[in-house]
């Protein structure tokens, strides 16, 4: 369990101020000039060798992804842009961030943008956050005022400007490519890659994309050094990771805590336990809506990081756990994820506009169970069909939680199909004895 | 050059090209729906999945890059995979996906036998459907008289958004909606603004858009093709004429990458219903002020006796915007064997003839070559109505470059962003004298280009400003620097213009040119005037002489006739013509002239018979034999002889004094500008869509 001494987000909570007043007896901009006076290759080797990798979901290497950025302008200027739609169904650290701990964000996009040499950030946010927004915006003031940010932010020399974008809500803007385009105030669809957005991003010029979480925890990796993030955690799942605890536990919550933490552990620990006791736990959700369920039996020995849930072939995603307790329906739930996916599809490509209506209507009809037990393979098929044959991830998103529904509650599917067509036959037979 | 190896095949692809043409070059076929050579690459369809050996998903193989594949860790060049069981798979899966919600309807679609998504169906899809639920049902939108929607049938490839927003340059079309909820459609469902929409009808792979002229008249495989030429404007469009029997059903593009690439005007491809009515089907002659039906002999008789009593000094000859190059040629040949030297070729006013050589009158710098200009000066032009696909070629020019395109004379919507420098010869003289700001533009420039309309050249001091445009050229090194360049270009909007001055049908020894004829006509000096297809001129004042009209439509020119001979279309009969950049096309005979009408060539033949001078030609053959021996660059199909620069500097130094009146409007409606076109209810119909008279609703039609 990590202690509190270890915790990055100590405001997480907002009981305590969270201007820069507060923020700065927390420890926030504590020496930032000097951090940036240590070169801009220092800070990505730093990040690089705490193991740190993206919060967003796909946990790639953030150091690494840095160093993607051209060191050398050809003309055209580098851009840092923080991903802050955060709308993975059952993710909710972000806007935590954003509402109670602004400070550490805008520490962290300078220090960030001061790596990558962009004198520009730009902050995503999505549409329906209004109050994060506003709060970021204050903080974000407050940052220019008092000259961390601007002309010589931090008195360090550097240039940087720092500003927040607002989307209008759509899920698939929360994909790098599609969130630049919107930010270019296109309609919001993925584009295609290569080229990456390291080379061609925002306006045609090299870009970086990453979480608001990855980049909040940057100034403390920095201030704290590469060794003290790296031992936390599990090698290669290093460092503190927020956590949010929603469905049929007893208090859900966000919390931070260790990579590779026993589910058992945070769900106990933090969250007061799954409703009924650990026996009621029917199945999780580990990583955010997108990532396969797993069912109770794997959850008792289950690290909650990237590569042991990956061997579970699920996924951390965003670490947004959703627990579900045996009063779940649970075909209904993935069902009510599947309508979901078809409903923030962009349209754009083939697989994933047709799949995702597909897949939806095919799993409803099971939930009723009106259906028959060989379309549960043909859907299996058609999932796979989605999967990795889109331009963007949102098609493998739609059809992982229906793959892991079929592998794990295959015979649920097929009892719920037997008793509609035995009460089918039933109330047939009813029909045949009133009519005679 | 990336070395690639597709399908255990090495092969050196080009630098840029995508994989899908790379795989194309080594012989495998890749199907796709999406990707279009002259479109943006969207990528969104899936089709042309391949398989990299190593890549753990399948690519997209229209979107990537050859120069994006890297080779594998031991050094050997990426191996690239069409006929694997993965491709197979993803090919089927995608199919399958297109198909869920495409209604099947094949057997009333009019893409039936055309259809992308029906032969690629046939070959890579499977043969039963999975799919158990209802189908997705889109409403029909409306996008203007032209191109009709069923919109369920759309597969969301996205080309003709794609269309409309890069080559057309309208930003008319679009997606609305997400997800399987994505429509395509106008804004507020208005009709398409372009002079190019039709071409979003072929562009469709399946049948979402198609021709609303054409629609339920046929199958494709009915109808019989011929390639030919139009000629509803200058630029000589390479086209398909489709016909059934005796009806020409439509018209399509062809391929030709130095004119239209592969796209045509609406009113190319929307003539033919002009081509069916309004025809002149046999020869009339007027008695007693009535015209009245009459044999050929009955015609031919009454023109000899006009000849003879008028005589050949007050006989005179017109040639219209839609001859070719053998009735011109034979009626030069008659005309000049009865004595006459009265006539000429041009609209009235129009200042271009033969003294400078062909440079003084071609597009000198090509078509093509506009994609090598970096500097456009337009002169009295508007291109996007004179010639609506070469304006896509400079649209296509200033999206890849943004080259400074400047105009002087009346502004115009010309789709891409253009300075406008003044309006009429004052800027012009401020441009020759290298005052204007934008002379240093045109200076700067390596390859600049002056492009000269009919709005400049039709005019009183015509002849001036046409020196003074040559001034310009010559003056700014448009001629000068490089010396394959040639950057003076009159832009031409009659399909006939060219080719009648390349045969030189001007006035001969002192005779009158259009206007002399049309006022000599009027004060009596003028007692004869032959029009091959001339319509183009106030006919009013030929009331006082005997006029013979030749030519295919009951127009303005026939109505002013006194003896009428029922000629050919350009589809009805084998023509040459020279477009405006000096490239000889031969328009070839899809349908045979309705009734009596005949071949041009042949009635004038014939004529000349009843005139007692017989034109030394029996067949087509022996027509071309002369009009190949007088004019030898005729006989070189598709090969455009260049114009000698030299004479440009000669016209250069021509004198005349330009007035101040403002370059006109060159065209006043697009679509009514010949007789074909004003015969055609499609093309007055859009006529009046854009006049603004007519407002379509998705209601109306």
């Amino acid at each position: 369990m990590l202690s509190d001494r270890d915790r990055i987000f100590t405001n997480l909570y907002g009981l305590h101020d969270w201007r820069l007043r507060g923020a700065k007896r927390r420890g926030a901009w504590d020496g930032t000039k000097g951090l940036m006076a240590r070169g801009h290759d220092w800070i990505v080797d730093e990040v690089k060798a705490s193991g740190l990798r993206g919060r967003g979901g796909a946990g790639f290497p953030t150091g690494l992804k840095w160093s993607f950025m051209p060191k050398k302008s050809d003309g055209r200027p580098n851009y840092l842009v923080v991903n802050a739609d955060e709308s993975e169904p059952g993710t909710c650290k972000d806007r935590e961030i954003m509402r109670h701990d602004p400070h550490l964000l805008i520490e962290g996009c300078l220090l960030a943008s001061y790596a990558m040499r962009a004198h520009a950030c730009y902050i995503y946010i999505r549409g329906e956050f209004i109050h994060e927004r506003e709060r970021l915006q204050a903080a974000i003031d407050e940052a220019y005022d008092a000259g961390l940010i601007g002309k010589n932010a931090c008195g360090s020399g550097w240039t940087f400007d720092l500003f927040v974008h607002h989307g209008a809500g759509a899920y698939i803007c929360g994909e790098e490519t599609a969130l630049l385009e919107s930010l270019e105030g296109k309609k919001g669809m993925p584009r295609m890659k290569p080229p990456f957005p390291a080379n061609v991003g925002l306006y045609g010029a090299p870009t970086t994309v990453n979480n608001v979480e990855s980049i909040a925890v940057t100034g403390a990796i920095l201030r704290r050094g590469a060794v003290w993030f790296s031992s936390l955690g599990r090698p290669n799942n290093t460092g503190t990771k927020l956590f949010s605890i929603s469905g049929h536990v007893n208090k859900p919550c966000n919390v931070e805590e260790e990579m590779g933490i026993p589910f058992r552990e945070l769900i106990d620990k933090h969250a007061g336990g799954v409703r009924g006791g650990w026996n009621n736990l029917l199945a999780v959700i580990p990583g955010g809506s997108s990532v396969p369920c797993l069912p109770a039996a794997a959850c008792k020995d289950l690290l909650m990081d990237f590569d042991s849930l990956k061997e579970q072939k699920s996924g951390l995603g965003t670490a947004a756990v959703i627990v579900m307790d045996k009063s779940t329906d649970i075909i209904r739930a993935i069902a009510r994820l599947s309508y979901f996916y078809k409903h923030e599809s962009c349209g754009q490509c083939t697989p994933c506009r047709e799949g995702t209506g597909w897949m939806w209507r095919v799993i409803s009809r099971m939930a009723e169970g009106r259906a028959e037990k060989r379309e549960i393979d043909m859907l299996l098929q058609v999932t796979r069909q989605v999967e990795g044959h889109t331009i963007c991830a949102l098609g493998d998103a739609a059809a992982w939680p229906v793959q892991g529904l079929i592998r794990h509650f295959r015979p649920v599917i097929e009892e719920r199909i037997d008793q509609y067509a035995a009460k089918a036959a039933g109330d047939g037979a009813r029909r045949v004895e009133a009519a005679e | 050059m990336a070395k690639l190896i597709i399908d255990g095949q090495e092969i050196d692809a080009p630098d840029g090209i995508t994989l899908l043409q790379a795989c194309e070059m080594s012989g495998a076929e890749i199907p796709r729906f999406c990707f279009h050579e002259r479109l943006s690459i969207a990528g969104n369809c899936r089709m042309c999945l391949v398989e990299w050996v190593g890549a753990p998903k399948p690519q997209a193989s229209c979107a990537l890059s050859v120069n994006d594949l890297r080779p594998n860790p031991d050094g050997t060049p990426p191996q690239i995979r069409t006929d694997s069981p993965l491709v197979k798979a993803a090919r089927e899966g995608v199919m399958e996906f297109l198909l869920i919600n495409h209604p099947l309807d094949c057997p009333i679609c009019d893409q039936g036998g055309e259809c992308d998504l029906q032969d690629q169906a046939m070959a890579y899809g499977v043969d039963t459907s999975r799919y158990a639920e209802n189908k997705r049902a889109v409403e029909e939108k409306y996008l203007g008289p032209l191109v009709k929607t069923t919109m369920t049938r759309c597969i969301h490839c996205t080309r003709c958004v794609r269309f409309a927003s890069e080559v057309a340059g309208v930003e008319d079309l679009g997606a609305i909606g997400r997800g399987e909820d994505m429509e395509i459609t106008t804004y507020l469902e208005r009709a398409m603004t372009s002079e190019l929409s039709g071409n979003v009808i072929d562009l469709c792979p399946v049948g979402a858009l198609t021709s609303k002229p054409f629609a339920f008249t046929s199958r494709s495989w009915e109808l019989r093709k011929t390639e030919t030429i139009d000629v509803m404007d200058a630029l000589g469009c390479n086209i398909r004429v489709d016909s059934r029997g005796r009806d020409i059903m439509r018209i399509m593009p062809r391929i030709h990458d130095d004119v239209n690439e592969e796209w045509i005007s609406d009113k190319a491809r929307f003539i033919w219903d002009g081509l069916k009515v309004q025809r002149l089907d046999q020869p009339y002659v007027r008695r007693g002020g009535r015209l009245e039906a009459a044999s050929w002999d009955e015609a031919f008789a009454s023109i000899a006796a006009a000849v003879k009593s008028v005589g050949p000094a007050r006989m005179a000859a017109l040639c219209g915007d839609l001859a070719g190059g053998e009735e011109i040629f034979a009626l030069k040949d008659l005309m000049q064997r009865l004595g006459v030297n009265n006539m000429d070729c041009r609209e009235p006013g129009l200042a271009l003839d033969d003294r400078a050589g062909r440079a003084g009158y071609l597009f000198n710098s090509t078509i093509a070559g506009i994609e090598d200009a970096d500097a456009i000066l337009l002169v009295g032009a508007n291109p996007r109505l004179e010639a609506a696909v070469l304006n896509a070629r400079i649209r296509k020019t200033w999206l890849a470059k943004q080259l400074p395109v400047g105009l002087v004379g009346e502004p115009a919507d010309l789709t891409y962003d253009v300075r406008h420098l003044g309006a009429g010869p004052q800027t012009l003289k401020e441009l020759a004298a290298g005052s204007h700001k934008f002379s240093s533009v045109l200076a700067r420039a390596e390859r600049a280009m002056i492009i000269v309309g009919s709005g400049a050249l039709t005019r009183k001091d015509a002849g001036a400003v046409l020196a003074l445009a040559a001034r310009i050229a010559v003056d700014c090194g448009a001629l000068a620097k490089g010396a394959d360049w040639n950057g003076f270009n009159v832009l031409h909007r009659a399909a006939s213009r060219v080719g009648a001055l390349d045969i030189g049908f001007l006035p001969h020894k002192g005779g009158c040119d259009t206007a002399g004829i049309l006022e000599g006509a009027r004060s009596g000096d003028i007692g004869f005037v032959y029009l091959l297809g001339a319509d183009e001129i106030d006919t009013r004042l030929l009331d006082g002489a005997f006029v013979v009209y030749q030519g295919s439509h009951g127009d303005r020119g026939a109505h002013a006739a006194d003896v009428i001979l029922p000629g050919a279309c350009f589809t009805e009969k084998s023509g040459t013509y020279v477009n405006m950049e000096g490239r000889v096309q031969l328009a070839r005979r899809a349908v045979f002239p309705p009734g009596d009408a005949r071949e041009d060539w042949a009635i004038l033949r014939a004529l000349s018979q009843h005139l007692g001078c017989t034109l030394p030609y029996n067949t087509l053959e022996e027509l071309r034999g002369a009009l190949y021996g007088a004019h030898p660059h005729l006989a070189r199909i598709d090969v455009i002889e260049p114009g000698d620069p030299a004479g440009l500097v000669k016209l250069a130094n021509g004198s005349g004094k330009p007035g101040a009146a403002p370059f006109a409007p060159p065209v006043e409606d697009f679509f009514l500008t010949n007789p074909i076109a004003r015969a055609s209810r499609i093309m007055a119909e859009l006529s009046k869509l854009h006049r603004g008279e007519a407002k379509g609703t998705g209601t109306d039609g």
